[in-house]
């Protein structure tokens, strides 16, 4: 039973890693971010090129997709999100298209493919990312399995959500999130620059979803489009959860994860994944605003 | 003589009409007499692009070989590339274009079996001809197609004997995609299995493209078994292996035996993940002969990558041209009727060694190979048929190499 817990446990965790950056963007700025797949497939390419060009491992890549991709984010922030705060619809058909665009980028490495230049770790192909031994070799403890490497994405994930609580309920950069989440015209009044705090958290969103990438980098095929099936189980996460809440996003990751690891391994993967949907329907219906979420003034 | 209106009208309607379809005959006929179009049809964009864009590199560089060495009866051969788009509707449609309006007498095209069951239709109805370079399900019988990859008897057949005698692994986890070829799979492996006194235990599957497996594999883990077969295409490949590793399993206890799992999969996912596993194909890499190493020296070069890899479906797509050039040879005319008698019986030196085109079934003699996947990425060759064996794509269903179902005559249903 020990390891059906760790298996929904890892899934809950790939959720959530997903969905944190997610629920930052989309629930504290309203915008719908299409292009957070995309987001998170940049860090997996900075932690493959990292390899490569600068031979570091890992661990190293980490901070580094969070940079990357967080640069990344603040400068889709300035120039488009910025112009279309308040139009939701809008954001979605913008970073739609920045998805696109990224993608594309990654395929036609940069547009030298068409000049017959080649960037090792770019280009339409597959890319893998090379595994550290320690976080490869599994170890037991009596009957159960421990697998380094997910329990390693648990841990980054729970240190990741300290850090982002921290960041929204104790400082005053985090206070300042908040009334923008509430009210973005009265939080102006009051004296925020919006526009600025807006396009920091943007980034930090987006840095997360780096990291993300990283992470997914150790488990799938790196390649251009492996960010468009990842968005989905974000958004699944956010509108279970409550639009803008942090402990709602924890909340249905859990409750996600954990479902699809027991039907996963008591039946199939094809039928948890169906009840997964099923069930997101449902509380849908139930609560249309998500398990957790504040009332609006 | 007096000009109405009406006759005006009519009679510069015709030269008009005459005059725009006079160009399009001329310079057909002009085309013909020097130049043989063919269809080039696979996916250049989408999912399935990665492996499909080295398919239609082969065939265009085997094309290109051809037309150097001059051509075929003086003819030379002009690809007509279309863009499969990984999505069998687009192939139905492409497919069409090139046999209705460019009218060529053959396209080779097609990885998948969605595609390729997509695409038939059209040739049979237009009595055209098709090449498929892709291992398939077998379970097929169509006069206008001729299949170049492996069929289950070419892959299994001897892969499961091997693997209960060789390896003494008897209680088979048949894992796969869940889609037509996987499923096909593990029915011919099932019989088989029965036969050489196994045991299989499980047989699972995942959605195409599905990268979650830590339930999968747990219950790999906990089913008991002592070999895992595994039909999973695409990138879930690279999921898969990562995860068994991941979770503590090792190849060299519970070694994953592959019927999907080639060079280029292999590269995708790292080669540390695959060290010890096997795989079952004609053709690897790592075939020791000087034809082969030349071959891929020249696909590198052409392709203008030095690490490029070569694999089996690749091969077929590049000796296919070879077969469908000799045939038209011997045909003498480009028409898909001409070139379907003249491939019949055509033999070939490709790069995996002697492939011959089954007269009556159209498909292809091929030499199982089984490898073990090493450090380097590529397979040693630990277990090797002496000659090619015969094609029997019912061989799920009772055939035999005494006794085919399929014949030039068509499928013979009371066998089934």
């Amino acid at each position: 039973m020990a390891d059906v817990i760790f298996i929904g446990l890892s899934l809950a965790s790939i959720l959530l890693l997903i969905g944190l950056g997610l629920t930052i963007t989309y629930g504290a700025m309203g915008v719908i971010n299409m292009a957070h797949g995309e987001l998170v497939m940049v860090g997996a390419y900075t932690a493959v090129m990292a390899g490569i060009y600068l031979g570091v491992n890992l661990l190293v890549a980490l901070p580094l997709a969070f940079i990357v991709a967080g640069g990344l984010g603040l400068l889709i922030e300035r120039l488009v999100i910025r112009h279309l705060y308040g139009r939701m619809l809008d954001t979605l058909l913008a970073t739609w298209g920045i998805a696109i665009l990224l993608q594309q980028m990654i395929r036609l490495e940069f547009g030298l493919s068409f000049f017959d230049i080649h960037i090792e770790g770019l280009g339409p192909g597959l890319q893998n990312l090379a595994i550290p031994a320690f976080l490869n070799q599994a170890w037991m403890i009596g009957d159960f399995t421990v697998q380094p490497y997910r329990s390693f994405i648990i841990l980054l994930t729970i240190a990741l959500t300290v850090v982002t609580w921290f960041l929204l309920y104790r400082t005053s950069l985090g206070i300042q999130v908040r009334a923008i989440m509430r009210n973005p015209q009265m939080a102006a009044a009051c004296g925020i620059d919006v526009k600025r705090v807006s396009a920091y958290t943007f980034a930090y969103g987006s840095g997360l979803a780096g990291v993300a990438g990283v992470m997914m980098a150790g488990f799938k095929t790196v390649a251009p489009d492996m960010g468009s099936s990842l968005v989905v189980d974000g958004f699944l996460v956010v509108v279970v959860g409550g639009v803008g809440s942090l402990l709602g996003t924890v909340a249905a990751s859990g409750f996600l994860g954990q479902v699809n690891g027991l039907f996963a391994t008591w039946t199939n993967d094809i039928l948890a994944r169906a009840i997964v949907f099923g069930l997101v329907i449902l509380i849908i219906m139930w609560r249309p605003q998500g398990l957790f979420s504040f009332k609006g003034r | 003589m007096i000009i109405t209106r009406r006759k005006l009208l009519k009679t510069s309607a015709a030269a008009g009409a005459a005059g725009l379809a006079a160009p399009y005959f001329f310079t057909r006929a002009a085309q013909a007499a020097d130049a043989v179009e063919v269809g080039v049809l696979f996916s250049l964009t989408g999912g399935l692009s990665i492996v499909e864009k080295s398919l239609a590199d082969a065939t265009k560089m085997a094309i290109d070989e051809i037309n150097a060495e001059g051509g075929v009866n003086g003819m030379m051969i002009k690809p007509i590339v279309e863009d499969g788009a990984s999505d069998p509707k687009t192939y139905n449609e492409k497919a069409s274009k090139l046999v209705i309006q460019d009218r060529v007498p053959t396209v080779f095209g097609s990885y998948t079996s969605a595609s390729r069951k997509a695409v038939l239709p059209v040739f049979e109805k237009r009595r055209n001809l098709y090449f498929y370079p892709t291992y398939y399900e077998g379970f097929e019988c169509s006069k206008n197609v001729v299949y170049t990859g492996a069929v289950p008897n070419q892959q299994l057949s001897n892969f499961i004997p091997w693997i209960i005698k060789n390896l003494g692994k008897k209680k088979f986890f048949i894992v796969g995609s869940n889609y037509i070829y996987p499923r096909e799979m593990a029915k011919v492996s099932k019989i088989l299995i029965e036969q050489n006194g196994g045991e299989w235990i499980a047989d699972e599957y995942l959605e195409l493209g599905h990268s979650e497996w830590g339930a999968m594999v747990k219950k790999i883990k906990d089913s008991g078994c002592d070999v895992v077969l595994s039909n999973v295409v695409g990138d879930s490949v690279v999921a898969f292996y990562r995860e068994y590793k991941n979770q503590g399993l090792t190849h060299d206890k519970l070694p994953i035996c592959a019927t999907v799992t080639s060079e280029i999969e292999i590269a995708a996912m790292g080669a540390e993940f695959a060290v010890g596993s096997y795989t079952s194909f004609p053709y690897f890499q790592a075939i020791a002969t000087d034809r082969n190493q030349a071959f891929v020296e020249r696909y590198r070069k052409y392709v203008n990558d030095p690490k490029a890899v070569t694999h089996h479906a690749l091969e077929s797509s590049y000796f296919q041209v070879y077969l469908w050039k000799q045939a038209l040879e011997k045909a003498g005319e480009a028409t898909p009727e001409a070139i379907r008698e003249g491939v019949k019986g055509q033999v070939f030196e490709a790069p995996n060694g002697t492939v011959t085109v089954e007269p009556e079934n159209l498909h292809t003699f091929l030499t199982p190979r089984i490898a073990q996947w090493g450090a380097d990425g590529q397979g040693s060759i630990i277990d090797e048929y002496a000659a090619p064996v015969k094609p029997l794509p019912y061989v799920a269903y009772g055939e035999t190499a005494d006794n085919l179902f399929c014949t030039a005559k068509g499928l013979d249903t009371s066998k089934l």
